[in-house]
This record gives structure tokens, C-alpha cells and sequence, in this order.
């Protein structure tokens, strides 16, 4: 045990996951396309929950109404996208790399907006009420899905990609998306510059205080609700940009799209455990791995499995593998 | 004292009128409208006792109430239309209920109220794709159409004049569709009685302690953990057995009308419109909510044609847009009426 | 002048009274103890002092200013520090970022860090390992160490010695001996002994009301007194 614990202890589950995965589908080449397809999933994944889960830490506060953040984000994301459809299709890659940075760069401003207005708005005069801010939430949640039913129709939005993100490249045999690369370095970069800003900033270590004991860090001198709207915003503007992300690997998008991911995401902060951005890692991880093996293995088990695994884990530990220190 | 009495009588009211319904309100949908607002006052006092007086939040309600369905259709649809196969549907149902239930509360009861319900609402969303994905038993999206037992067939004669013809009284044929209401409306009734006698008992109490304050009930020597598993249990068999009966009302089930996520909806609103904590309340709130949906689609209608020349009022206003303004009004009503229109009653004006 | 004066403080838990019209003085200067039994209202005096308290009625002044409608940062801000209960550790930061967060500039004064590795020689071993794997002294030594990085005027202390081994407890007392010739200390405690040798003045709580206030020299040497409000009390708890 001492030795699990020493390489990683329960972060080395997703490893295990990759080699259970491994031995089952017997094909390397398949399996590294799934291993790939999983972890660039994953890292969107964990885009999509960080805020939820660092919120939730921070003021006790659980926002039914994420994961419209991150419609909102696939959606202005695929218009912008749609609205540079001319530079998307050209050869030079710095027009490419424009448009997606434009549309990545709206979303994540729109959804940090959005984020600003929920917390003033809608979540603030209910603070340290759980059965109400559930409740609130999950209509703020409603209302978004039909504004944005409203604003872009209920037929599926095509999403446009860069060029250069098309296509696939072949490593050992088997093929990988270029796109799902460019997902998976996109998110890691994400997750260092949020562990960068946790674990060396003045702010990150107040964030990290307040996520443990929120009176003390008052105690000590500092406004944790000053603190709390900025990373509201923050996880507000990570989630659209998740969503965006989302997007362009999903290709075709539907208002639906917000309901749909929210389970995966409650799931993925259940699992991981609440206020820890190490944990919302591991369970955005373990959940996308899950997800591409099984959908590989046994199509229709997909979301059963990630509930199953989420009941095995929660009888194991009822608070989540790594959540924050309380 | 009297306060609680209006709010009584006005419940009384509803069920007086549901009693009588097939002979007041003699077109069909008006009957349908009856049948489904006693199957929901049953579904949203099941509900109110998890959310109102236990202070538990689950998303699965419909889930509960999905698989008593699903135990009737499929069993007559599997089986035949006789009573031996809808009491096995509805065991099977409330059985399946009830085993999912004290999973679920044992395994999340014990953390967060928050954990519960994200955990249930993962579980409901489990429950729905699954019964799309297993089409071969459930009918996929479309759901499963049978029969009802025959008692309940229109052309089933309960009385007969003299030429031998279906009797009629005031004007209503005494047919199996008559049966068939009543079948619905005496089994909810007897539900809600039976959910009335558990909040006013020994355990009703316990219960409310519980929501007041959790630790204290546990220090007194309550098994905090124990009692909302054993709620969570009781609202989700009720629940499963209301939809047992709503399965056999509409001779049709799908995820549209049991399932889904919509339907939960509307049951968080019918709650909270009635008033969390009252039994009462959840049949006023489950009234006005049928009626609305029935009725006011019509009206928005009639507004959106009004408005078509003015700007995104047509668009706004569309019956399409019908959750967007439901959504609105169930954050206002949070906001300024938590207690619902019961709660408001029985406690007056602040002064 | 008294450097922070409770006046008429009533705190209520819906329709329970927590604390009845509290009042009582602590002077500048040495260790002011608040005794009194399980469930007397000590803990909530400290809370409500430090603005943790939600809606408390009545007056806090410090040093003729009235705090008690100011949020707890900016009572913080004031000069008050706070030892809780629970001592409020940051089990998941280390011992230096406990340290730092209780600076308001993030970064330690020399002098101050010196004296506070020389009365707590073991937070300086520590320095650099997580605070949670600290033993239960060590812990209330870095929540007291916290509270003394800064200059303050006041500092709040609820129950240090529980659950702590004798030899400790008396280590304890004299680090705050020490603490005392700079900076008062409002101490909240049930073990007498340990309040009867460091308490200037005191007060005694009971059932959320004060019964008693003087100097502990005359509180300690009358026996029948401390009987009467102590061992009575004790027994009842």
C-alpha cells in the first residue's frame, strides 16, 4: 500500500484503467486511438468541471446552472467560427490561427460575463441556502437552454474547423485526430496554468485557504466573497471555453448539448472530489478513458459504466478520491 | 387555526371537483386534464415529502415514477391485458423502486444534501438512456402502446337501460372509460390519505426535526441516515405506484410521459408553486400547474399571433418558449414566495 | 481606558438565547480569562466579537471604536487575531503558507519570525511539511504563531489546552506569558489551573449570562466562590 501511495496513490487509477482497457481490447492500435480520443476528452472534461468544483470549495455554493457556460461557450464559439468560415478555409495557418483564437477568446469572455451575472444576480441572495440555490440554479439553468433554444433554433449547428486542425496523422499503425492532440495540449496547458496559479500566486494560496476553512482566511484579514466573484468568472469563463472546445470536436452541436454534459461533469467533480483542481484532473481523466473503452467495447454501457464506476468509488470513499482538505 | 383550514378546504375543493369531474366537465380532454392533475397531486406529495419535510433534493423522481410505468407496459405488453399481469407489472415496478432507492440513500445520504442531488440526477439520466437504448423491451423513444385491463374499454358496458344500450347518468355514459377514471381517481386518493396519515404520524415529526437541525436529531439518538433512506424509499414506491396507475390510465408509456427530465421539472414547480411542507399545498400546486399546461399554451398562442408585428415579442412569446417564461417564474417564486401558495396562506402577511 | 469593552451582547439561535445581555470589560495589557462550563456561551462571545457571528445585538468597542457592525476582515484589519477551537489550521498548506497568509504583505518580518521560531522552535523544523501532518500542539502552536507574526493589539485564544498532554499545556502557558508583555490576551478556558496562572483579570459565563467579574488573584483565593460558579457548573455540565 505504502508503495501505491508513494507512485500516486490514486492517481495512478487511470493507468490502471488504460491497461485493464489494454488487455480487453487486445489491438494496440485501437487501443491508442481510444487512449488518445480519452485523454483529449478528458482534458475537455476537466475545462468544463474546474470551475464547478472550485466554487463549490470556495463558498459552498453548487451551480445547477454550470453547465450552461458551457452551451453558451460551444455556441458563440460555432458563430464566430461561422462568421470567419472564410479564414478557416485558407492555407495560411496564421488566418487560421486567428479566427480560433477569436472564437475561443468570445467564448471564454462571453461565458466569464455570464458567470458575473449569475453569482451577482442569481446566486448571491442565496448563499448558505442549499435547498434554494439548488433549486435557483437548476432554473437559471432552464431559462439559458430555452434563450439559447430561442437565439440559435433547435436544429443541430454545424462547427466549422481550422484547416489545420483536419485530418489525422499515423503513429505505430494506428490513426490519431489532429484535433483531439490539439484538445489534449490545449487542456494541459489550462491545468499548469491553473496549478501555476494556485500553488505560486498570493491569490492562489488565499484560494487554496478559503477552499479549506473560509472564516479563518476572514480571520486572518482578507474578503473572501471579493475573492469568490473572481473565481466564479474564472470557472465560468474555463467552462465555456471547455464548451468551445467541445464544439469543434463534437463538429455538430445541439441546444441539448449543455444537459447532456452536466451529468458527465457532476459526475466527473463526484468522483474527483470537490474543491481540488488535482482531483476534478483525475476524475475528468477517468471518466473520458471509461467512456471511449466502453463505448469501444460495449457501445450501449457507455454512461451506465461512469455511473457505475461513480457508485463503486463514492462506496469506497463517499467524498471522492482527492477532494480538498476540509 | 383557520388559515390552515382555508388552504385545507381549498385542497378539499379540488378533490371534491376531481370526484365529480367526468359528469361537470364532459369533453374528453377535460377528463384527461382531471385524471392527470390526481396523478400528479400524488407524484408531488411524494415529492414534498422528500424536498418539503425531510429537506432532501432528488432528481429522480421521475425515475421512480418511470419504472412503475414501465412495469405495466411491459408486462401487458409482453403478458396480456389481464389483472394477474398488471399486479406483476406493478410489483415488478415498485419492487425495482424500491431496491434503486435504498441504493441510492444509503450510498449518498450520508454525505452532502449536494452530493444527493447530483447524484441522483445522474442516476435519472442513466434511467432515461437506458430506456431509449433498450428499445427491444421499452420501445426505444417511441415507448410502448397496450391495452389496459378490459374492464376499462370504452365499449365495456358497467350499466345497461332496459333496451340494453350503455346507461347513461346526467348525460355520461357508464362506460369502461368511467371505470377507468375512477380507478384513477379512488387509488390516488387513497394514496394521498395514506401520505397525509405519514406526515401526521410519529415519523412526520422525526422527519421535521430532522430538516430543523440535523445534528441535533442524530444526538437525541434518531439515525439520521436510516430515516432518509427510509423517506427516500416511501416517495419512491408511491411515486412508482403513480405511475403504475397513470400507465394504466393512458394505455401508453414513453419517456416523454414519465421519464423525463421535463416532467421533473414540472414537478419541482408544482412543489414549490403549492408550498414545500404541505401536503396540501402539493394539490393545489399540481392543479394549477395541469391547468397551465393545458390551457395557457393556448393563450401564448393567441399572444404570439397578437404581437407577430412587433419585434422578437412573437418569438419570446411563442408556445415553444413555454419553459422559458416557466423557468422565470420558478426563480421569481423562489426568490420572493418560497413558502408557496400554502406556506403564504397559513402564515399571512409579514407584518 | 479598557481596550475592548462588551456591552449588552444578546445572541439567539431562533427562539433560543445563546448569550443574554453580555458585559464585560478587558483591559490593555496580560491575559483576561473567560471561564465557564460546556455550552456557557464562551465560544460564541469570541465568534461574536470577531463578526463570525451573523446578527449579535450590542456593542463592541475597541479602542472606542465600535466594531460590531464591521466584517470580520476588517476587525482583523483592526489589530484582533483569532485562535479558534479548532485552530483553524490550513491542513493542506504548509507551515510557511499558514505563516504567510497571516502577513499582510507576504513577507515576514525578520524580528518577529526570529522570536516566533524561538518560542515554537518546532514550527521552524517543520517549515516546509503540510500542517496537517503536524501533532495536535504543534498545530496550536502554529495557529498562535499565526496570530503573533503581525503586531496586534488583541488576541482571541478558545481553549488551547484541550486534548493536549500536561507537559505541552505548561510550555504553552509559557509561550503565552510571554505573549502577554506585548499584547493582550482574551483566553477562553476550562482548565482552571492553567487560567489561574496566567489571568490578570476574568470573567465567569454561565448559561450565556455573566455571573462574575474581578481579578483572578481574589477569584482564586476564594474558594467557596469557585465552587459556587465553577465546581456547581461543572458538575452540571
Amino acid at each position: 500500500m505504502n508503495i501505491v501511495e508513494r507512485f500516486g496513490g490514486v492517481f495512478l487509477l487511470p493507468v490502471a484503467i488504460a491497461i485493464i482497457a489494454f488487455v480487453l481490447i487486445g489491438a494496440p492500435s485501437s487501443w491508442l486511438t481510444l487512449t488518445v480520443a480519452g485523454l483529449a476528452m478528458g482534458m475537455m472534461l476537466f475545462l468544463m468541471a474546474s470551475g464547478l468544483s472550485l466554487v463549490f470549495g470556495l463558498m459552498d455554493v453548487l451551480n445547477f446552472g454550470h453547465s450552461a457556460f458551457v452551451s453558451f461557450g460551444a455556441f458563440v464559439a460555432a458563430s464566430v467560427l461561422a462568421y470567419f468560415g472564410g479564414w478557416l478555409g485558407s492555407d495560411s495557418i496564421v488566418l487560421n490561427i486567428m479566427a480560433l483564437v477569436f472564437a475561443i477568446s468570445a467564448a471564454i469572455v462571453f461565458g466569464a460575463a455570464l458567470g458575473w451575472f449569475f453569482e451577482r444576480v442569481i446566486i448571491k441572495p442565496v448563499y448558505s441556502d442549499h435547498l434554494r440555490q439548488i433549486l435557483i440554479t437548476m432554473g437559471a439553468l432552464i431559462v439559458a437552454e430555452q434563450l439559447i433554444l430561442a437565439t440559435w433554433g433547435g436544429t443541430p449547428t454545424n462547427v466549422p474547423r481550422p484547416q489545420f486542425l483536419e485530418g489525422t496523422i499515423i503513429v505505430g499503425g494506428s490513426s490519431l485526430e489532429v484535433y483531439r492532440l490539439f484538445a489534449f495540449v490545449v487542456g494541459a496547458l489550462v491545468y499548469a496554468g491553473l496549478y501555476l496559479l494556485l500553488n505560486k500566486t498570493r491569490m492562489g494560496l488565499l484560494i487554496r485557504a478559503g477552499v479549506e476553512n473560509r472564516e479563518m482566511v476572514e480571520a486572518l484579514g482578507f474578503r473572501i466573497d471579493r475573492l469568490f466573484i473572481g473565481v466564479f468568472m474564472l470557472g465560468s469563463g474555463l467552462a465555456a471555453m471547455g464548451g468551445a472546445m467541445w464544439a469543434g470536436y463534437e463538429t455538430l452541436i445541439t441546444p441539448a448539448l449543455g444537459a447532456e454534459m452536466m451529468v458527465i461533469v457532476f459526475i466527473v467533480v463526484i468522483i474527483g472530489g470537490l474543491g481540488s483542481i488535482q482531483g476534478t484532473l483525475l476524475g475528468a481523466i477517468m471518466v473520458a478513458l471509461m467512456q471511449n473503452y466502453v463505448g469501444y467495447l460495449s457501445p450501449k454501457l457507455a454512461l451506465a459504466s461512469n455511473m457505475l464506476l461513480m457508485m463503486a468509488i463514492l462506496l469506497w470513499r463517499p467524498y471522492g478520491l482527492a477532494p480538498a482538505v476540509k | 387555526m383557520n388559515r390552515t383550514f382555508a388552504v385545507k378546504a381549498i385542497a378539499l375543493t379540488i378533490w371534491g371537483l376531481l370526484l365529480f369531474s367526468p359528469f361537470l366537465f364532459q369533453e374528453v380532454r377535460q377528463v384527461e386534464v382531471a385524471a392527470r392533475i390526481a396523478v400528479f397531486i400524488v407524484l408531488v406529495a411524494s415529492y414534498d415529502l422528500l424536498i418539503g419535510y425531510t429537506g432532501i433534493v432528488s432528481f429522480a423522481h421521475t425515475m421512480f415514477f418511470g419504472f412503475g410505468a414501465y412495469g405495466v407496459a411491459i408486462a401487458m405488453k409482453q403478458g396480456d391485458n389481464t389483472w394477474g399481469f398488471w399486479i406483476l407489472g406493478t410489483l415488478a415496478g415498485v419492487l425495482v423502486a424500491a431496491v434503486v432507492a435504498v441504493l441510492i440513500g444509503l450510498l449518498s445520504l450520508r454525505v452532502k444534501a449536494i452530493f444527493f442531488a447530483m447524484i441522483t440526477l445522474a442516476a435519472a439520466s442513466v434511467a432515461l438512456v437506458l430506456a431509449s437504448q433498450l428499445s427491444g423491451l421499452t420501445g426505444g423513444e417511441d415507448g410502448i402502446t397496450y391495452r389496459s385491463p378490459d374492464v376499462f374499454k370504452s365499449a365495456n358496458k358497467l350499466l345497461t337501460d332496459e333496451e340494453g344500450k350503455v346507461l347513461r347518468i346526467a348525460g355520461v355514459r357508464m362506460n369502461g372509460k368511467i371505470a377507468a377514471y375512477y380507478f384513477v381517481f379512488f387509488t390516488c386518493a387513497l394514496m394521498f390519505w395514506m401520505m397525509l396519515r405519514i406526515v401526521g404520524s410519529p415519523l412526520g415529526t422525526v422527519l421535521k426535526a430532522i430538516r430543523e437541525n440535523e445534528a441535533r436529531t442524530e444526538g437525541i439518538g434518531y439515525r439520521v441516515v436510516a430515516y432518509r433512506t427510509a423517506v427516500f424509499v416511501i416517495a419512491a414506491t408511491t411515486a412508482a405506484l403513480a405511475g403504475a396507475v397513470y400507465a394504466t390510465w393512458l394505455k401508453y408509456t414513453g419517456p416523454d410521459t414519465t421519464l423525463s427530465f421535463a416532467i421533473m421539472i414540472d414537478i419541482l414547480l408544482m412543489v414549490v408553486i403549492g408550498g414545500m411542507g404541505t401536503m396540501w399545498g402539493a394539490a393545489i400546486g399540481a392543479t394549477l400547474m395541469v391547468l397551465a399546461q393545458y390551457y395557457l399554451r393556448d393563450l401564448m398562442e393567441v399572444a404570439a399571433a397578437a404581437t407577430e408585428a412587433i419585434p422578437l415579442l412573437p418569438v419570446l412569446l411563442s408556445p415553444d418558449r413555454w419553459l422559458l417564461w416557466l423557468g422565470i417564474i420558478f426563480i421569481l417564486l423562489v426568490y420572493f414566495f418560497p413558502a408557496g401558495i400554502a406556506g403564504t396562506i397559513i402564515r399571512g402577511r409579514k407584518s | 481606558m479598557s481596550l475592548l469593552q462588551i456591552k449588552n451582547m444578546d445572541v439567539s439561535i431562533g427562539q433560543y438565547s445563546v448569550l443574554h445581555e453580555v458585559t464585560f470589560d478587558v483591559p490593555e495589557g496580560g491575559v483576561f480569562v473567560l471561564l465557564g462550563r460546556n455550552g456557557a456561551g464562551k465560544t460564541t462571545t469570541l465568534r461574536s466579537i470577531m463578526g463570525l457571528w451573523d446578527r449579535p445585538i450590542g456593542s463592541v468597542t475597541f479602542r472606542g471604536e465600535d466594531i460590531s457592525a464591521l466584517h470580520t476582515s476588517d476587525i482583523a484589519k483592526k489589530g484582533i487575531a483569532f485562535v479558534p477551537e479548532n485552530m483553524g489550521i490550513f491542513g493542506g498548506l504548509t507551515v510557511a503558507e499558514n505563516m504567510v497568509l497571516a502577513t499582510t504583505s507576504g513577507k515576514f518580518d525578520q524580528t518577529r519570525l526570529t522570536r516566533v521560531y524561538e518560542l515554537f522552535p518546532a514550527l521552524e523544523q517543520f517549515w516546509d511539511k503540510q500542517a496537517w501532518s503536524l501533532s495536535g500542539g504543534q498545530k496550536q502552536m502554529l495557529a498562535v504563531a499565526r496570530a503573533i507574526i503581525e503586531p496586534r493589539d488583541l488576541i482571541l485564544i478558545d481553549e488551547p489546552t484541550k486534548g493536549l498532554a500536561p507537559s505541552i499545556i505548561s510550555a504553552m502557558g509559557e509561550s503565552f506569558r510571554e505573549i502577554s508583555e506585548t499584547t493582550t490576551i482574551l483566553l477562553v478556558e476550562q482548565n482552571f489551573a492553567f487560567a489561574k496562572s496566567l489571568g490578570r483579570d476574568m470573567a465567569v459565563l454561565d448559561d450565556g449570562k455573566v455571573v462574575h467579574t474581578g481579578s483572578m488573584a481574589d477569584f482564586a483565593a476564594d474558594t467557596a466562590l469557585q465552587d459556587r460558579l465553577l465546581s456547581l457548573s461543572m458538575e452540571a455540565s
